[in-house]
Formats: C-alpha cells, sequence, structure tokens
C-alpha cells in the first residue's frame, strides 16, 4: 500500500493528529516546531485527512522512482479524520498520536461518540511503544489509556481567569468510567474544563503541560505562560480564542515528545499564521476579510464569541453547505448560539446550498433585519463586499470555504492555498 | 387574557442530539410571535412528571449510553404518570431515540433490552453496528401535507396491531426502511425519527402541536397566520435534497430483507 510504503521511508519517522477540532491547527503548529529544529515536515497541509490525502501528499514528495528523497531529516505530521485513524496508525506506525477533542461532528458518518472513542481505545493497543498526547481538559480524551510500553502526555489549561460562560453546546459532561454527571471547577468551552466525578472519583489527570497564564487579546491572539517540568515559558500566540490556546499546547506537546527543545517549539508558535481558513485574513477589493471555518456547534460559537468581542456590530457572510466533507445533515446549527447576534451585528450575507436554512436559522434567533441570502457564492462575496465597511467575517464550511477561498483569491490575486508551500 | 403554554422538556441535558433545541425554539418563538407566553419547563433524571404542570411534553434524540440511563428513569412512577397523561390527551413530540423508548421495547445493538414506556404500540430493535444505519434527508405524507426532516437511526422499528404511523414514506427510510411507514401516533401524542430541526421547517406541525396544547388547557386554540416564506424556501430545498438521495436509498433497499 502506498501510505505504508512511503511512510517507512520517513528518516524520523510520524506524527499523527486527530480529534474533531484543531486538527489543522495543531498539525500546522507542530509542523512548524520541527521545521524550526531542522527537520523537514512532509505535512498534509489542505485539510485532506482521509487516506487518499496521506496518499497523495506522501505521492507529491516522492521522486520520479516512487520514493522519497533520501534524508535524514524528514518527518511525516498527518492530521486524520477521527474515524480514519486507526486506519492511518496501522499504516503510518507513528511514533506519536495527538488527540485534541471529542465533539459531536458530522454525526451522519460518524454516529456517536461513544462509538469514536471505542475506536480510539482500540487502536490505542497497537500503538506498542509510542507516545500519545491528549487533551486532558477533554473528560472522555483524558480517559484514554496509555499504548502497550508506550506513555502518555497531557496538556491542558490551569489558569481559572480563562473560564468562559457553559456554552449550551456540551458534548460529554458524563463520566467516561461510571456514567454518572461529571462535575466542572471550571469551563474553557462546551465540555472542556477541569473536572471530577463525585461518584467514582474520575478526575482530569495531571497535567505535563499547562497553560497557567492566559492572557486573551482579542482577534490578535493571546498571551501564554505554560509550565512544564518546574519551568514555565511564554508564547505570544497569534491565533484567537480560547481553543487555539489548546491546539498550541497540543503542539508544543507533540514537539517536545519528538525531541524538540521546548524554546524552540515555543518560539515558532510565537511566529504562528493561521491554518487555511481557521483565522485567516486577506485583503479583497480594498477591504479586510477574516476567514472562520465552522464544521460543528462548539467551533461556530466560539468563532461567533471571538468575532463579538472584536465588534461592536460584526459584518457576517455565513455560507452553509451540506457535502459529505461538510456533514449531510445541518441540524448541528440549530444548536448554534446565532442568539448572540441577536443584540448587535451588522449586515449579514447567507450563502451556500442550504442558505435557505441558514437564514431559518437566523429567524428562529432574533436575528431578522438586514440578513440577505444569496444561494450563489459568487454574488454572495459582491453583495458582502458591498454591503458594508471595515473588516468582513466570512464563516464557511468546509467546502464552501473551498469554493469562496478561490473566488476571494480571484478577486485578490493571492496564490490559492494549496499552491502555497507550508511551512 | 393572555394565553400561555408551558412546555415539559424531557431529559433536555440528556436527550439532546442533532439539533432538538431548534424544535424547542420553534414552539416557543411561534407562540411568542402570537401573543403567547410560553415557559418550558426542564424535566431531568430523577425530577418528577406532574402533569398539571405541563400542556406539551417534547423530547429529543441521544446515544446508547444516554438511552439506558433514560430508560431506568422511565420506569417507574414517573413512566406511569407520563402514560397516564398522554391517556388523558396531553400532547407530545418525541424524536428519534425519545420515540424508540415511547414504544413497548428497544433492543439495543449491544447489551440487554431496554423496556419502554407503551404510548406507541411500536417495537425497535437495533440489527447490529455492521449493519448500514437510516441516514439521510427524508420527506414523509403526514395526512396529505408533507413532513421534512433527516434522520439518522440504526434501530429499525416495527408496528404493533394497535399502533398508527404518523405519516408514509415518499423519500427515506421511515420507520424501518421497508413498510414504508414513518413514526406512530396515539391521541395526542406524535413519535417521529424526523430531527434536521423538524419543527422549524414544517411549521403546520408546530402549529398543530401549539393548538392541542391550548385545547388541553381549555384556550382558545385560534392561530394567528403568519409569514412563513422564510420556513417555505428552507423546506422546498430540503424536500429537493430528499428527493435526489432517493434513487441512491432504493439501490441499498435492495440489498436489505424483503419487504
Amino acid at each position: 500500500m502506498v501510505v505504508a510504503g512511503l511512510a517507512g521511508e520517513l528518516a524520523c519517522g510520524s506524527a499523527l493528529v486527530t480529534g474533531t477540532n484543531g486538527k489543522t491547527t495543531t498539525a500546522r503548529l507542530l509542523a512548524r516546531a520541527l521545521h524550526a529544529s531542522g527537520l523537514t515536515p512532509v505535512h498534509n497541509t489542505a485539510g485532506s485527512n482521509l487516506m487518499r490525502g496521506l496518499a497523495a501528499t506522501l505521492a507529491s514528495v516522492a521522486g520520479p522512482a516512487g520514493h522519497l528523497p533520501a534524508s535524514r531529516r524528514t518527518i511525516g505530521v498527518f492530521e486524520v479524520d477521527e474515524a480514519v485513524a486507526p486506519h492511518a496508525a496501522r499504516a503510518v506506525r507513528p511514533r506519536i498520536v495527538v488527540f485534541t477533542n471529542l465533539f459531536r461532528d458530522q454525526l451522519d458518518r460518524y454516529a456517536e461518540l461513544d462509538t469514536v472513542a471505542a475506536l480510539w481505545r482500540g487502536m490505542i493497543e497497537e500503538l506498542h511503544g509510542a507516545t500519545i498526547v491528549l487533551n486532558a481538559d477533554d473528560p472522555l480524551i483524558g480517559a484514554l489509556p496509555a499504548p502497550p510500553a508506550g506513555r502518555r502526555l497531557l496538556y491542558g489549561i490551569a489558569d481559572p481567569a480563562a473560564a468562559g460562560d457553559p456554552s449550551g453546546a456540551a458534548d460529554s459532561i458524563w463520566c467516561p468510567r461510571c456514567g454518572n454527571r461529571l462535575e466542572f471547577r471550571a469551563v474553557w468551552f462546551a465540555h472542556l474544563g477541569d473536572y471530577g466525578c463525585p461518584e467514582c472519583g474520575y478526575a482530569r489527570p495531571p497535567l505535563d503541560f499547562a497553560a497557567v497564564g492566559v492572557r486573551p487579546c482579542g482577534f490578535e491572539g493571546s498571551d501564554l505562560r505554560v509550565r512544564l517540568d518546574e519551568r514555565e515559558i511564554a508564547i505570544r500566540l497569534p491565533l484567537p480564542g480560547i481553543y487555539n490556546v489548546s491546539n498550541a499546547l497540543a503542539a508544543l506537546a507533540g514537539a517536545v515528545a519528538l525531541g524538540v527543545p521546548s524554546e524552540v517549539a515555543a518560539r515558532a508558535l510565537t511566529d504562528a499564521t493561521a491554518a487555511f481558513g481557521r483565522a485567516e485574513r486577506l485583503t479583497v477589493a480594498g477591504r479586510e476579510v477574516a476567514i472562520l471555518l465552522v464544521k460543528n456547534p462548539t467551533g461556530a460559537d466560539q468563532a461567533l464569541r471571538t468575532i463579538l468581542a472584536e465588534e461592536a456590530t460584526p459584518h457576517l457572510l455565513l455560507a452553509l453547505n451540506d457535502r459529505i466533507a461538510d456533514g449531510r445533515d445541518v441540524s448541528w446549527i440549530w444548536d448554534v448560539d446565532f442568539e448572540r447576534l441577536a443584540a448587535r451585528h451588522g449586515p449579514i450575507t447567507v450563502t451556500g446550498d442550504r442558505a435557505d436554512e441558514l437564514a431559518l436559522r437566523l429567524k428562529y434567533a432574533g436575528v431578522a433585519d438586514g440578513v440577505e441570502v444569496q444561494p450563489d457564492p459568487e454574488r454572495a462575496v459582491r453583495r458582502a463586499l458591498a454591503r458594508g465597511e471595515g473588516r468582513l467575517y466570512i464563516l464557511p464550511t468546509y467546502t464552501a470555504l473551498l469554493t469562496l477561498h478561490d473566488i476571494l483569491a480571484r478577486q485578490a490575486g493571492t496564490a490559492r492555498f494549496w499552491e502555497r508551500r507550508e511551512p | 387574557m393572555t394565553r400561555a403554554i408551558r412546555i415539559g422538556h424531557l431529559y433536555p441535558d440528556v436527550m439532546n442530539l442533532y439539533g432538538d433545541r431548534g424544535n424547542i425554539l420553534a414552539l416557543v418563538q411561534r407562540a411568542r410571535w402570537r401573543g403567547i407566553q410560553v415557559d418550558v419547563v426542564p424535566i431531568s433524571l430523577g425530577d418528577p412528571f406532574r402533569a398539571e404542570t405541563v400542556d406539551l411534553l417534547f423530547a429529543g434524540g441521544d446515544q446508547d449510553r444516554e438511552q439506558r440511563r433514560v430508560a431506568a428513569d422511565l420506569a417507574g412512577p414517573k413512566g406511569d404518570a407520563i402514560r397516564a397523561a398522554i391517556e388523558a390527551g396531553l400532547p407530545a413530540l418525541v424524536v428519534c431515540g425519545s420515540y424508540q423508548l415511547f414504544g413497548q421495547r428497544y433492543l439495543p445493538a449491544e447489551g440487554p433490552e431496554l423496556p419502554g414506556l407503551g404510548v406507541f404500540d411500536v417495537v425497535t430493535e437495533h440489527p447490529g453496528v455492521n449493519v448500514v444505519r437510516c441516514v439521510g434527508n427524508i420527506v414523509v405524507d403526514w395526512n396529505g401535507s408533507l413532513l421534512v426532516g433527516f434522520e439518522n437511526h440504526g434501530g429499525r422499528t416495527y408496528l404493533g396491531p394497535r399502533a398508527a404511523p404518523l405519516g408514509r414514506v415518499v423519500a427515506g427510510y421511515g420507520n424501518n426502511g421497508q413498510d414504508g411507514t414513518e413514526g406512530a401516533r396515539y391521541k395526542n401524542a406524535f413519535g417521529t425519527y424526523l430531527h434536521g430541526s423538524l419543527l422549524p421547517k414544517n411549521p403546520r406541525l408546530t402549529d398543530e402541536l401549539l393548538r392541542l396544547a391550548l385545547q388541553q388547557r381549555g384556550d382558545d386554540p385560534t392561530l394567528a397566520a403568519l409569514d412563513d416564506s422564510v420556513e417555505e424556501a428552507a423546506r422546498r430545498v430540503a424536500i429537493a435534497r430528499a428527493r435526489a438521495e432517493r434513487h441512491a436509498q432504493r439501490n441499498v433497499g435492495a440489498t436489505a430483507r424483503p419487504r
């Protein structure tokens, strides 16, 4: 098989990143840190995280004879879809696997959270001698066992000031050991936080990488202090939102697990740019445009929160598709807190295959004024750019992002994202 | 006099998959837009059910893990009180996982059989995790008008001799993908596999539930007409989706058990 053969030629092995949210950003940050330490990451940059995406990434690096260039420094960094992770692990035999979090996402494909967690436990049993890097703030992830002869590295947030309002999109509030309701000392967002079970005593495990100081700086990013082994290092993270603090911790822990000095990794994170569609910014027709990919209620809630912290009356372009890569089931938009926009918003343009469903969601959220439905994305971009001033925020689902990015890149005259070389 | 409705939301913190919140939102907003006051009363695990505090009951979908906890909670006096209230005409909408638990029994993919509330004379069996789930957009003929939603269920539900289906499948799987029925209706209780969310895209059903709730209270059940153009546009797209998927589903059906 292509993936197994070529991955075997990676001199420094591979890292896998999986989970519902934050895969692309985490993998991208990890690749940067590895690059900064002198390695040559081979990395599936475009969010193409199924087996064929891995195969295409490896094949694109291979020479005409079908082999990777001989180098002692190549290392694979692959983000993989939650359900694909076990297959990818069998083919790639990774040195580390990063598990970011588990939210309900595209339930029409993955059935339910417990099913995915069970799949992962089976996968970990086969990861002999590997390190797994776990987001301890997620109760289902913190309960994953170490691989045979391997170890667990845990990361999480330990700054009570970072606690947000408990949002309605909580997925996993039940103890993964005994099934009783968990109690949270602090909630960062959704079901991520510092938790404990009053029945069986399961609690968030001790952190190897702890964000002890988190100072959010709006859309510009956050300042962090991270404690590891008795030391603290500072990171000025240029990615907004508490969810990107988690992603940065994941990348830092992953890089250290692969032998990168923590200071080198921290510096690389400070220089980070947004992953494709994850808080990306560009200038189109003289207007600043910020793109935040949304795939599920939690991600969308976080995006809205970040935007509302930055803007008095945000100007939005929302795009909802229901193709296979988006999830055919659009019911998740009913779990997004669009009610946050009812009090204040600027012009809102909705587009995509299910633009009318989005307009309906906004109507029931009490957001009616200034909503314009433009199912055709080309027209929608034109209208959104013409309808207001200041920064335009675009919140698309995955395939809508691909389409919109193409349209915007044409107008802005920049290279399409997949033509850029990273890092 | 101001009219008011109290909606009992069963297990809002447990049975809340697939945008069930949209169903509550639709009931609340469509009542408020007509000047009807609405209270949503959460009734969770361990909370008693008191029929005199509720005019309309709603329960949503869940995962198997949670379904077991809910089945245990419904066994005993709480379940008896709900069954008696529905027998006395309480309107109710139960979706997906709750619909299964409002039947006679549910046999999950793993573990022992779960007893149901027995409101509907239906039985649900999960044929196992290796059998294809019933997933996709769905359109149902409900007394001559169309209901549209999205279904995603492993369990197959079969109607017993005393059960009446909610409607006939026009496109999609419905109860079991074989007999063309979808959901169940008993008195003023509606069970269905449609989420998506169901009620925002099906204002006629939403209004029917509101009317039944007002009637149950002894209030005037007349509802003023609303501008449903946004609802209609979303419906049209969803119905077109389901019809486009129909061909593919027929092919899947051909490999399943014969009818």
